[in-house]
């Protein structure tokens, strides 16, 4: 489902003195339907970097990252785009929203970008929700003012919304308490049955040890700084 | 008193009459559009009739039969000068009979009487682009013409409904000429509206606005309006006080400081010709034939 | 699938000096592109060339008409284009004053467009203009009113209402919440990204603002000094911007 092939990455600071700065080189690995794999390595090894990059969000300069046969390394916008939509989902750590806008039509966005109607898309938002414990009271109001583990269950919920067969997991269990945890990582594991290949980060290693097959360790694909 | 001798017949010279004959002619050709035209500096104000005068001038010839009217009446100051004009600068006769009149130029209403082809109404027009109180730009205006723009037309319809709960433009009320141009069709009632698909030819002047337009005899004028809310040609809904007429504009004629009124036909020449017929409204006395 | 709008060479001087020059792009439908860069930059010069507001003086704007597929607006005919731009194009302006009929009640501006194409029953013409000031979120009983007793926002709110009522299907917008507080940004940025997706409407939205492109644009082009020095998917313009101009623009941004 997700093939990555000898990719490469690194960032040239214009603006500071031209700078190169070499972040990835050689990647490659493979996820198949059904499977999570976890991104291992200290911090500032590129764990995030490589997710970004399968995302179509940072630019790789070298190799092919295939996500359900699209090129993401290579691809127009638009078929990115149309891969996001319909295929490749992505919890990161940050929700980013429209102000305004109540939490339960931020959760059904991606069910109703995919062509569900209104009703249907909310009301499985409203369920997704509820398991994920935020109160009732919230879902007519906007994310924007939650506390900071609200807002991670609103992008989790987001990302669950539809059902992707690809996902990427950036930290999908940080700041979570145990009970929340829990519905995380079981929305993971129906995830995994219903065949949705998964990239994941997670500092949590019990977390990692239940819902992961392997683990690849990104340190490999650091580059020896010159 | 003519003083023929000392102007040129009918006051313009001939090069000037040929020319704003010229812009006639191409009004007639294109229905509707406005034709511009070096207007003159007529000795009277802007205001006053300066293009239906001058338009006058171009069409009268030494046998015509001239008549003025000025809201339907020939007696009022403006209706009295420019007759007076032309039987000083022209010698030709003068009537206040429709019937009679070959040339007749107008300020604010089509005679009730319906006119002949042998018949010339000439229109006195202060503002020419009907489109004009939307969009101040002539530049503007000139190319929604050329490309038959003309949803703006309804959207001042429109805001009439919406303020006034129906079509509150009364008067100057747009119409469509031919199925081509949106004309404006000088400030007449718009219960005249009706007449404009007539025998005789009718020819417009703005002297201010340097613009001749015309509808050629017999030539379809529709007036705008919604399929909801239809053209209604309106007026007061009374008979006439003096000839009992109830198919003619009225004018409302404040009769004493109690709140009295009458309701009077406008077209003053048509009035006196039922009266002498016979009609009596409620306030008339039948007409005695020497007082005419 | 055929672009709806399809941009080749465009180039624009002025006298000397370069509007924009060798411009090109795509735009598929229900694809949303912002075109980012200073002032100067040649953004709206370009967006006024895509427009039919500027002729450039080289290059084709092909859209894909109704009837006859892919045709070049530069050259097709006036009457056919002011067609197409009350039709199937819109245009948002920055400033409501310059989109909008003042004296003309919010509900005459909304209908201007209706009855330009046609529209002559005034019950039906109204009820169009009530659901859409809805759907702009003005209250019904300011049908009536004129803009000018409108708020900011609910000029630019009636603005894009007005353009939107007879279903376009490309957008040209010009700083469409310029000038407005943060506050009622936010309210039209959300209104656009619903209207945008319920209709399926394609835009080009030409903006300073990073902010507004990251929540309504699909897709970024980067201008500077009239040329195009970097295009992509937003997110990754904005995440990963490989040029040094948009590196400093996005550093530029201060954070709240």
């Amino acid at each position: 489902m997700i093939q990555i092939e000898n990719v490469s990455k690194h960032f040239t600071l214009h603006n500071q003195g031209g700078a190169v700065i070499p972040v990835m080189q050689d990647a490659s690995l493979s996820v198949a339907p059904g499977e999570c794999v976890a991104l291992v390595g200290q911090s500032g090894a590129g764990k995030s970097t490589l997710m970004r990059m399968i995302y179509g969000n940072y630019l790789s300069q070298a190799g092919r990252i295939l996500v359900d046969g699209v090129d993401v390394a290579n691809a127009e916008p638009r078929e990115i785009l149309e891969l996001r939509r319909t295929t490749l989902g992505y919890v990161s750590q940050f929700l980013r929203v429209v102000p305004r806008v109540p939490t339960v039509d931020v959760v059904a966005e991606p069910s109703l970008n995919t062509g569900n109607d209104v009703d249907q898309a909310r009301s499985h938002a409203r369920s997704l929700l509820s398991r994920l414990n935020i109160p009732e009271r919230l879902w007519a109001l906007s994310p924007t003012t939650f506390s900071g583990g609200e807002q991670q269950r609103v992008n989790i919920a987001r990302g669950f919304a539809y059902d992707y067969p690809a996902m990427l997991l950036d930290e999908p269990t940080a700041s979570l308490d145990a009970i929340n945890r829990e519905v995380v990582l079981s929305l993971i594991e129906e995830a995994k049955e219903r065949g949705a290949a998964i990239i994941g980060i997670f500092h949590d290693e019990a977390a990692r040890a239940r819902v992961c097959e392997r683990e690849v360790d990104v340190s490999a694909f650091t580059p020896e700084v010159a | 008193m003519t003083e023929t001798g000392q102007y040129n017949f009918a006051y313009l010279d001939e090069k000037t009459k040929r020319m704003i004959r010229r812009a006639l002619l191409k009004g007639l050709a294109i229905p509707g559009y406005q034709v511009p035209f070096a207007s003159r500096e007529m000795p009277m104000p802007y205001g006053w009739g300066t293009g239906g005068v001058q338009v006058s001038a171009a069409c009268l010839t030494p046998d015509d039969s001239f008549k003025v009217i000025d809201q339907g009446a020939d007696d009022t100051t403006n209706a009295v000068s420019i007759r007076k004009f032309f039987q000083r600068t022209a010698g030709v006769d003068v009537t206040e009979h429709t019937g009679e009149a070959t040339v007749i130029q107008t300020r604010h209403r089509i005679p009730e009487e319906p006119l002949r082809e042998d018949q010339i109404l000439v229109y006195q027009v202060p503002i020419p682009e009907p489109l004009r109180f939307l969009e101040p730009r002539e530049t503007e205006t000139r190319k929604m013409h050329s490309l038959e723009e003309y949803g703006l037309m309804h959207v001042k319809l429109y805001e009439d409904i919406a303020r006034h709960g129906s079509i509150a433009t009364s008067y100057a009320y747009p119409v469509k000429v031919e199925g081509r141009y949106v004309m404006d069709p000088s400030p007449i009632p718009k219960f005249d509206n009706p007449k404009l698909e007539m025998a005789a030819i009718q020819l417009f002047g703005a002297g201010r606005e340097q613009r001749i337009y015309a509808v050629p005899p017999y030539t379809k004028v529709v007036s705008l309006d919604f399929d909801d809310y239809p053209f209604e040609a309106s007026k007061a809904d009374h008979p006439c006080a003096l000839c009992a007429a109830t198919h003619t504009y009225l004018d409302e004629v404040i009769i004493d400081d109690a709140g009295g009124r009458m309701f009077v036909c406008s077209d003053t020449d048509y009035c006196a010709k039922r009266r002498a017929e016979g009609h009596t409204g409620t306030m008339g006395t039948p007409m005695n034939e020497d007082a005419a | 699938m055929i672009p709806l709008l399809k941009v080749q060479d465009i180039a624009k001087t002025y006298g000397g000096r370069i509007g924009c020059t060798d411009v090109s792009f795509d735009l598929y439908p229900g694809e949303v592109m912002g075109i980012v860069g200073e002032s100067g930059s040649g953004k709206s010069t370009l967006l006024n060339c895509l427009a039919g507001h500027l002729v450039p003086d080289r290059g084709q704007v092909l859209f894909d008409t109704r009837t006859e597929g892919l045709k070049d607006t530069v050259r097709m005919s006036e009457p056919e284009r002011r067609m197409l731009s009350r039709t199937d194009w819109a245009f948002v302006h920055q400033n409501p004053r310059d989109g909008l009929r003042m004296g003309v009640s919010a509900g005459g501006n909304v209908g201007e467009r209706l009855m330009a194409v046609g529209a002559r029953h005034y019950g039906d013409i109204r009820a169009e203009a009530l659901d859409w000031l809805g759907r702009v979120e003005i209250a019904n009983d300011r049908i009536d009113d004129r803009p000018s007793a409108f708020s900011g926002g609910m000029q630019q709110r009636l603005q894009i209402a007005r353009n939107l009522v007879t279903g376009p299907r490309l957008v040209f917008m010009d700083e469409p919440t310029g000038g407005l507080d943060v506050s009622v940004q936010a309210r039209l940025l959300d209104l656009l990204r619903g209207l945008v997706r319920q209709m399926g409407l394609s835009a080009i939205i030409v903006t300073h603002d990073l902010a507004v492109v990251r929540l309504l644009a699909d897709r970024l082009m980067v201008m500077k000094s009239g040329h195009v020095v970097e295009t992509g998917l937003t997110d990754q313009v904005l995440d990963d911007p490989q040029h040094s101009y948009t590196q400093l623009l996005v550093s530029s941004v201060l954070q709240v």
